[in-house]
């Protein structure tokens, strides 16, 4: 489950009160308590493979399993065709309804929250009820389309934190204006999205990005349920037959996590040309 | 014909995005809520639900009800605690890494984070055997067990408290200090502040995203799959198991399911939303 709000700019400081009461050092210790413990603790343990003290040993042999190689390197490509895929979708929509369809905003606001409403699941199995090799789009007929249908399927798991991130790329820009200037210097929709509207929401863009791909990297469901050899069901896999090992790749991932989170904050704080003053 | 162009260009950015919806999203919605209400001859029928009330999938619901609100409410209070203690209990400077952390917590969830808690707290875990070697205290020998009821809802804490700190902290920052400072010359006490001014308007994001939670959570399976493995038969492990087919029932079981899970959160998620448009009136 992803977090809608992404850490929000801080407001002006609201003027602290000289000494901090007990009361409130308490909740923060105690939460700092069960934040960070069980990252010490993962860490610790992820250690402890070889019996006489601590060791990288689970690390190395996680990162030489072949299957852990192709399962990451799956969702890895995996995720970046969801972006890809995401960004196309989403982009050109969210333009079009600020420039000549605000009144399907709702419409559209609706249907990208929709995937936060249904659980995935649910969307899961209806995939594997609708694109069976009796329907009219039999993708689950074959590997690639197996895997084409996995791609859908992360793009709508996207669909919230894309739609979001682009929309409010594009709130900053004077998206109208750009348009016309555009047009009326002759260029064609494709330019303008991919020349203009792209390269100016681009940190939006970046920011909706790494969130995708630190849910598809560790997506479970939908990648067991169309029995993708995907990163998820590799986890839990070795989850059940290791020790060490599953401790290391939490450790792992949360680093990943924390690396894609960095660098969504940062991916917000780009410089953007042609902005206007507002 | 020129005009059916204009239309087309008019549309021509959002018809992706819809038949995309169309297909991926609502096609495969439809076919679990119609298959939900269908006999095997396509008939329409009652009887695909009424097989919902067979006591081992009423106690599985009960079961993912109660994690689901458990979980919910706890993060709510904590998170609650947590953001308080930040804006208005003289931590200012713990709000950017709290917010940092929080957001890095809330995308932690699934199969790792089941690993770090067993790492943790398993039989063989870090705090576990600490605890034993350092102070002589087996947690398990007094009763403690990670892979049970209410270490899933312990676990499940880590990315819900997060998620309530990542929305509420706006929302306290919406509370003015006016409102504060009208209630102390009016000879409000901190307590009194907090009960009859600020809780009051902070309600409807309290409740929303308790909502938001709850359906988080009741959506959930791979966190509950890595820490128990089937040992808490959650609603969605049953799902999974019916639609993995390892468990031989009637195929229509599984429409059901989903149906049932689609008609809680939907609830949910429409309290959420309603909840939400009302209290950001206040908090603008």
């Amino acid at each position: 489950m992803g977090a809608l709000t992404a850490a929000a700019p801080a407001p002006p400081a609201r003027a602290a009160r000289a000494r901090s009461p007990v009361w409130s050092r308490v909740c923060v210790g105690l939460g700092l308590l069960y934040f960070l413990v069980p990252l010490i603790g993962m860490f610790e343990f992820s250690l402890r493979k070889r019996r006489e003290g601590y060791s990288f040993d689970a690390y190395t042999a996680v990162l030489s399993d072949p299957q852990f190689q192709a399962t990451f390197l799956y969702s890895v490509v995996m995720a970046l065709v969801t972006i890809v895929m995401g960004t196309l979708l989403v982009l050109p929509a969210a333009l079009w309804v600020r420039l000549r369809l605000p009144k399907l905003r709702p419409v559209i606001e609706f249907i990208t929250l929709l995937p936060l409403v249904i659980p995935v699941i649910v969307i899961a199995f209806g995939y594997i009820r609708q694109f069976n090799t009796s329907s009219f789009l039999p993708l689950l007929g074959t590997v690639s389309g197996t895997n084409l249908l996995l791609a859908f399927g992360y793009s709508t798991l996207a669909l919230p934190y894309m739609y979001r991130a682009i929309d409010n790329g594009l709130r900053t820009l004077d998206v109208r204006t750009l348009t016309e200037a555009a047009l009326s210097l002759g260029a064609g929709w494709g330019t303008i999205i991919f020349r203009i509207m792209v390269p100016n929401v681009l940190s939006a863009i970046l920011s909706g990005a790494f969130l995708t791909f630190s849910i598809v990297l560790g997506e479970y469901v939908f990648a067991a349920l169309l029995d993708r050899p995907a990163f998820g069901p590799f986890m839990i896999a070795l989850g059940g037959n290791r020790a060490y090992e599953p401790a290391a790749l939490a450790v792992i991932t949360f680093a990943i996590t924390w690396a894609c989170m960095g660098l969504m904050s940062l991916a917000g704080r780009l410089p953007r040309h042609a902005r206007t003053p507002r | 014909m020129g005009r059916v162009w204009t239309q087309v260009a008019a549309w021509g950015g959002v018809i992706p995005f819809l038949l995309f919806a169309v297909i991926f999203l609502l096609l495969p919605t439809m076919n679990i809520i119609i298959g939900a209400f269908q006999s095997a001859d396509s008939a329409f029928t009652l009887s695909t639900l009424a097989k919902l009330f067979q006591p081992h999938l009423v106690a599985s619901f009960w079961l993912s009800i109660k994690v689901s609100l458990l979980s919910a409410a706890l993060g709510v209070l904590c998170g609650f605690l947590i953001a308080v203690a930040i804006t208005h209990g003289g931590l200012p400077a713990w709000r950017d890494p709290v917010l940092s952390f929080s957001g890095v917590a809330a995308n932690f969830a699934g199969v790792p984070l089941a690993f770090a808690f067993i790492a943790t707290l398993g039989r063989l875990g870090f705090v576990t055997v600490l605890l034993r070697d350092w102070f002589g205290i087996n947690i398990y020998g007094a009763g403690f067990n990670l892979i049970s009821f209410w270490g899933l809802v312990f676990v499940y804490l880590y990315f819900q408290i997060s998620l309530m700190i990542l929305i509420i902290i706006p929302a306290l920052d919406g509370l003015r200090r006016e409102w504060r400072e009208a209630a102390e010359i009016l000879g409000a006490s901190p307590l009194q502040y907090w009960r009859m001014v600020a809780l009051p308007v902070l309600f409807p994001a309290l409740l929303g995203t308790f909502a938001l939670l709850f359906a988080n959570s009741f959506g959930a399976i791979a966190t509950a799959q890595a820490l128990t493995g089937s040992s808490q038969s959650l609603i969605t492990v049953q799902l999974f198991a019916q639609i993995r087919g390892d468990v031989l029932q009637d195929p229509y079981v599984g429409y059901a399911i989903a149906f049932g899970m689609i008609v809680i959160t939907g609830v949910a998620n429409a309290v959420y939303i309603i909840l939400r448009s009302r209290s950001e009136a206040w908090v603008r």
